[in-house]
């Protein structure tokens, strides 16, 4: 069954880091004698002034009204910080994303810890503004700043026994004072299948409207996959685990029947406890009404052929 | 009615008015206020917690009254018990307007399927018969059946907690509170009407027991 996910790309397949790495000797040169714009030269970096300075423009980008940047960064779920959606925006200035170092474990040519600064380096930045359905029925639209995943999971030469990916989240009691409590089971983690974590739309993620993410949005680094639910982005990610078999999941450990391992956006399948046909787009105000949840969250025709044969609604 | 108890009349009533009012600046916007990211969320909630807090406190009235002996706060009671009926009113209706969009089908849906929903449901249709039989005429009129159709409010009560407990998604620590200060409010009852259960079986044994005495101190 795990084959079915396979992300179709064997490890022969995968550039080599010596070729990748002379790619970008050739690149540097190519830049040096003018021949190549210097934009394109990745070299991404948290800006110092908050701001990100040259960004790519993803030309998929959703030109739906995207929501505020208030209520964006004050209405968030990151239970390390509280339970309250305005318990994150309150209590997050205590998280230090700075330095800030990702493990790398499991089934995996390229193990390890990277630095952040490490992280970024290779990639170009872009914006990309994605349609995000939180679980609860309610939904905005966010201008993300980051690059693709599957750049950076390359880079650590996947073997072909990883089927999955699992995110880890910090898990601090002294930055996160929502760990204190045993709500779900620390650390939060999460996972994908290899073929979700390497498709295109999946999102590495690091600022949103121009700006470096801010602590309550799950700062320095966190994922977006644009089709699930959002509770499947980790945030604040600390490690990366390539593995054979289909993860451990926090929200699944806590609630097997309302939140399953796939989590993709589905109006026909409803929480046990409420409908998901439609939802509640953020920044229309009280009366504006509710617009009709799309499968996959609108992203259908790029991510559906992932689930060929599956059943969505068994596989929820 | 005496001047005091009209003046704290009229303090409860503005105090359970006040988070309407409120609710209302947010939602004009009024004096830099307002609902937040998720407005329709927002009143769905403050009305829903609104009127289980009222709920609650009506429960507290008698409780009170038996341990103060002010006897008059009894007098709060239904003026409370009504403006919890009335927000839960609105928290009904900000579900079938602004969540479902008065889509019957998807009512009876829920209803049927969703039982958090099917609970509130249930207490909020108990709760209007006693809202009907609130007033002083239909009190009169029943007599000892208003008391006993009253009682229902404990089993609105329940429902309540319960339809709060399932639709929360995980922390459940704000609904046990709920639950343990209606534990709370049960047991002081319970503790009441054993004691009077209790006083009169005494007060029986007390008569006979001091029968004799009575008679041997009785002088001629």
């Amino acid at each position: 069954m795990s084959s079915r996910f396979d992300a179709g790309i064997k490890p022969s397949e995968i550039t080599p880091e010596s070729v990748f790495m002379s790619r970008r000797t050739v690149l540097a040169a190519a830049v040096a004698c003018g021949l190549v714009p210097s934009a394109m030269t990745a070299a991404a970096t948290i800006p110092a002034d908050g701001a990100f300075p040259d960004l790519k423009t993803w030309p998929d980008s959703t030109t739906e009204k995207q929501a505020s940047f208030k209520d964006i960064t004050t209405y968030n779920n990151f239970y390390e910080f509280g339970t309250d959606k305005g318990d994150p925006a309150v209590n997050a200035h205590t998280l230090k994303t700075s330095p800030w170092s990702v493990e790398v474990t499991g089934q995996c040519g390229k193990p390890g810890t990277l630095t952040l600064e490490d992280i970024l380096k290779p990639h170009a930045l872009e914006e990309r503004v994605y349609r995000h359905r939180c679980v609860e029925a309610w939904s905005m639209v966010i201008p993300w700043v980051g690059f693709p995943l599957a750049d950076l999971l390359k880079r650590f030469e996947p073997a072909s026994g990883a089927k999955y990916v699992q995110f880890f989240t910090l898990a601090d009691k002294q930055q996160m004072p929502g760990v204190r409590y045993p709500v779900l089971q620390w650390p939060y983690r999460e996972g994908l299948t290899i073929a979700e974590a390497m498709h295109p739309l999946t999102l590495a993620t690091v600022g949103l409207y121009g700006k470096v993410l801010p602590n309550q949005n799950g700062a320095p680094l966190r994922i977006v996959i644009p089709w699930k639910y959002g509770f499947k982005g980790a945030k604040s990610v600390v490690r990366i685990h390539f593995t054979d078999r289909q993860p451990q999941t926090s929200w699944n450990m806590s609630a097997p029947s309302e939140y399953g391992f796939y989590s993709n956006v589905n109006p026909e399948r409803p929480h046990p406890r409420w409908s998901q046909a439609k939802e509640r787009r953020l920044g229309g105000g009280l009366l504006s009404g509710t617009i009709a949840t799309k499968i996959f969250n609108g992203y259908g025709d790029q991510v559906a052929q992932l689930y060929q044969g599956l059943d969505l609604i068994q596989n929820y | 009615m005496t001047r005091s108890l009209l003046v704290i009349k009229t303090l409860v009533f503005c105090a359970c008015l006040a988070p309407f009012v409120l609710l209302v600046l947010r939602a004009f916007e009024i004096g830099g206020l307002d609902l937040g990211a998720d407005p329709k969320a927002e009143v769905l909630k403050t009305c829903g917690m609104t009127g289980l807090n009222l709920l609650m406190l009506t429960l507290c009235v008698t409780p009170i009254r038996r341990a103060t002996g002010i006897n008059r706060l009894v007098t709060l009671r239904r003026m409370l018990g009504l403006f919890s009926f009335f927000y839960l009113c609105v928290h009904f209706l900000t579900y079938i307007g602004l969540y479902i969009e008065f889509d019957w089908s998807m009512l009876l849906e829920d209803i049927g399927k969703r039982p958090y929903i099917t609970v509130g449901f249930t207490a909020l249709m108990l709760m209007v018969p006693l809202a009907v039989t609130s007033t002083n005429g239909f009190q009169r009129r029943l007599g000892r059946r208003w008391v006993k159709l009253h009682r229902l409010v404990y089993v609105i009560a329940t429902l309540a907690v319960v339809h709060y407990w399932w639709q929360v998604k995980l922390d459940v620590s704000d609904p046990l509170l709920y639950a343990v200060l209606l534990a709370g409010l049960f047991s002081a009852r319970i503790a009441h009407w054993r004691a009077t259960a209790r006083k009169r079986g005494a007060s029986v044994d007390a008569k006979a027991a001091m029968a004799p005495t009575y008679q041997r101190v009785e002088p001629p």
